[in-house]
């Protein structure tokens, strides 16, 4: 996983921010601190030195004035009681090496003459000559060496146990400030944060971030709430309007299905006294009209009875447009093997050989799902009429957008695809009526009721090379039906 | 022979009065059918009031009914029959053009019998009436107390 400081929440960046600062500030004091110490350690120590240098060679004045060796070195080895002095020699005037010692692990000569007066230091190792005077009269010079390095590994322990005590306090005491005053400036906007999630998560509207602190913060969380109050406001106008609209289309709703009722009743009266007095008129006085007559009586009733028909079939469809669907799962395969039963039973006569596809469940109306399949597997039976044996297939593929495309496919007359565009409308007809019977309602049907379940319908064709029709439906339930 | 029983046809349009006693008496079914006009007519001739007053007693064998009329209608007439202890056991048959299922829905709540949507072929509503009348007034046995002429 890649890590950015921007995914870190704003409480731990402040936090980190506070106490980066505070460490940083600490560890700048203490190196300058530290470092003006040190210089003071070695100028005192190289002080020091200087004294017992100039001690050392007062005491010495006698020993070398009367080249008396075994006093000097009596005087030298005086030093053993000091660890840290390394070595010390004594010169004569001439610069000769008069006496000397040195400790047993000093691995380098001592110097073969006097060097410049003064003591400097060699890393650790503090070292410089002392002249010996009487009155003076130079009698000879001092050599003194000093190794500060166990007194200053003693110092530097202890300087930086201390640093590393009062570093921790110090610590302490910065991350409980941090957090303190983290707090103050986070607290507001992480609440303001949260106030978003909720808006944005349940949806609601009515909540308001509580305005805290001053300035910039201050700002945000009135932008923020105003910005919703908006958004609530919006929301109300569009909610009047959608319930505003809806009325308006129960209204309309309610206008179309009184209309259909009397389409329904008052149509179909007319239509059945025409049919009915034209048979009782054949009845009652049949022969006495010719014979053209009664075939004209006859064409006036049959008349009315397709009128009859066409009135059912567009009250059918409009009911499909309008009726409630109730969605559940419904198994295409056996509404087509049940329809397939139906069909073969209307046409004992016809060879027809069907050839079914795995077909998947869907959630639809089933009533209206079985009504598209009883179209199109009715016509393909109907248009395949002049074929023997008729092929009719059904199967069905995924789209890959969460649809599945269903065709039904015949080996049947077909039609011209310039036409193809007027299929699916109502009592839109590709045939003469003596040729295949129907009103031209069925693919109109279909289309609405597919629709209405979120998908859509086609269909390929060829004349006389048979056709297939295609509808898709969404695998999953539509939000609004 | 079974004796005919009396049918009351409750229809506000002529012409389907002539066609259904046409249908009827094509199968010697119409001799004793009583039409009223309309709901107001049929609540007379059931309680033998108004024009009616002073009919042959006992209620018909079978009501065959019309929804869409006048003044009152038909599911209106079969409210008020139902809900009368007196007149709850007469059959009534819904003999009307609506298909709609509103009214399917309401005439079966309300306890109607039977519901047959007049056929628009002259033929299928001369066999539907037939077979309603050979039901109804002759094979049928009613409730008792209903008339038997």
């Amino acid at each position: 996983m890649k890590f950015s400081l921007r995914d870190v929440p704003i409480r731990r960046k402040l936090m980190g921010a506070l106490l980066l600062t505070s460490v940083t500030v600490m560890l700048l004091m203490r190196g300058s601190f530290f470092t003006y110490e040190y210089l003071n350690f070695r100028s005192n120590t190289a002080r020091q030195l200087g004294v017992m240098g100039r001690m050392i060679a007062a005491n010495s004045t006698a020993a070398l004035a009367f080249e008396n060796e075994p006093d000097a070195r009596e005087i030298l080895s005086a030093l053993r009681v000091e660890p840290q002095v390394t070595a010390a020699a004594l010169y004569t005037a001439d610069g000769r090496l008069f006496t000397s010692f040195a400790a047993p692990d000093r691995a380098s000569p001592l110097p073969a003459s006097p060097g410049e007066t003064g003591f400097r230091f060699t890393g650790a190792r503090l070292a410089g000559f002392q002249p010996v005077l009487n009155d003076q009269r130079r009698l000879g010079t001092l050599y003194l060496e000093y190794d500060t390095g166990p007194v200053m590994r003693t110092w530097l322990r202890d300087s930086v146990t201390i640093a590393l005590a009062v570093m921790g306090v110090v610590l302490v005491v910065a991350y409980l400030l941090a957090r303190a005053l983290q707090r103050q400036i986070s607290a507001p906007i992480v609440d303001l944060a949260r106030t978003a999630q909720a808006v944005s998560e349940r949806g609601d509207y009515s909540v308001r971030a509580l305005p805290a602190g001053g300035g910039e913060i201050r700002q945000l969380t009135d932008a923020f709430n105003q910005m919703l109050t908006q958004i609530e406001a919006l929301n109300r106008e569009l909610e009047r309007r959608v319930a505003a609209r809806t009325a308006e289309l129960e209204i309309a709703n309610k206008e179309l299905e009184a209309f259909s009722y009397s389409v329904s009743h008052d149509l179909r009266a007319p239509l059945r006294h025409i049919d009915g007095f034209a048979g009782l008129l054949v009845k009652a006085d049949g022969e006495r009209v010719s014979e053209r007559g009664r075939k004209y009586l006859a064409t006036i009733a049959s008349s009315a009875r397709q009128m009859g028909t066409l009135i059912d079939d567009l009250l059918v469809f409009s009911r499909m447009g309008r009726s409630e669907m109730t969605f559940r799962d419904v198994d295409l395969r056996q509404l087509v093997d049940e329809e397939i039963r139906t069909l073969q039973a209307q046409n004992p006569d016809r060879r027809i050989r069907w050839d079914i596809g795995p077909l998947p469940v869907v959630p639809g109306d089933r009533p209206m799902l079985r009504q598209v399949l009883v179209n199109l597997l009715a016509n393909a039976v109907k248009y395949t009429g002049p074929r023997d044996p008729a092929e009719i297939s059904v199967g069905a593929r995924p789209d890959g957008a969460g649809k599945v495309v269903v065709h039904v496919r015949d080996n049947g007359v077909g039609f011209d695809m310039q036409y193809a565009d007027k299929l699916f409308g109502v009592f839109q007809r590709l045939h003469r009526a003596e040729e295949f019977e129907g009103t031209g309602i069925g693919l109109a049907n279909v289309r609405r009721i597919v629709s209405r379940h979120g998908g859509e319908t086609w269909a390929e064709a060829a004349v006389g090379a048979g056709a297939t029709f295609f509808f898709s439906l969404p695998l999953s339930r539509p939000a609004l039906s | 022979m079974k004796t005919l029983k009396r049918i009351l046809l409750v229809e506000d349009n002529l012409k389907d009065v002539d066609l259904t006693l046409a249908a009827l008496a094509d199968h010697n079914l119409a001799n004793e059918v009583v039409v009223a006009r309309d709901g107001a007519e049929a609540l007379d001739y059931l309680y033998a009031r108004g024009a009616f007053a002073g009919r042959d007693p006992g209620p018909p064998a079978v009501m065959l009914l019309d929804i869409k009329m006048p003044k009152v209608n038909g599911l209106e007439v079969l409210r008020a029959i139902k809900s009368d202890p007196a007149l709850r056991t007469l059959p009534v048959v819904m003999l009307t053009s609506s298909r709609e299922e509103p009214d399917l829905a309401e005439s079966y709540s309300l306890g109607a019998n039977a519901y047959v949507v007049k056929p628009v072929d002259f033929l299928q509503f001369v066999e539907a009436v037939k077979q309603l009348g050979v039901f109804w007034a002759v094979l049928n046995e009613p409730p008792p107390g209903t008339a038997h002429r």
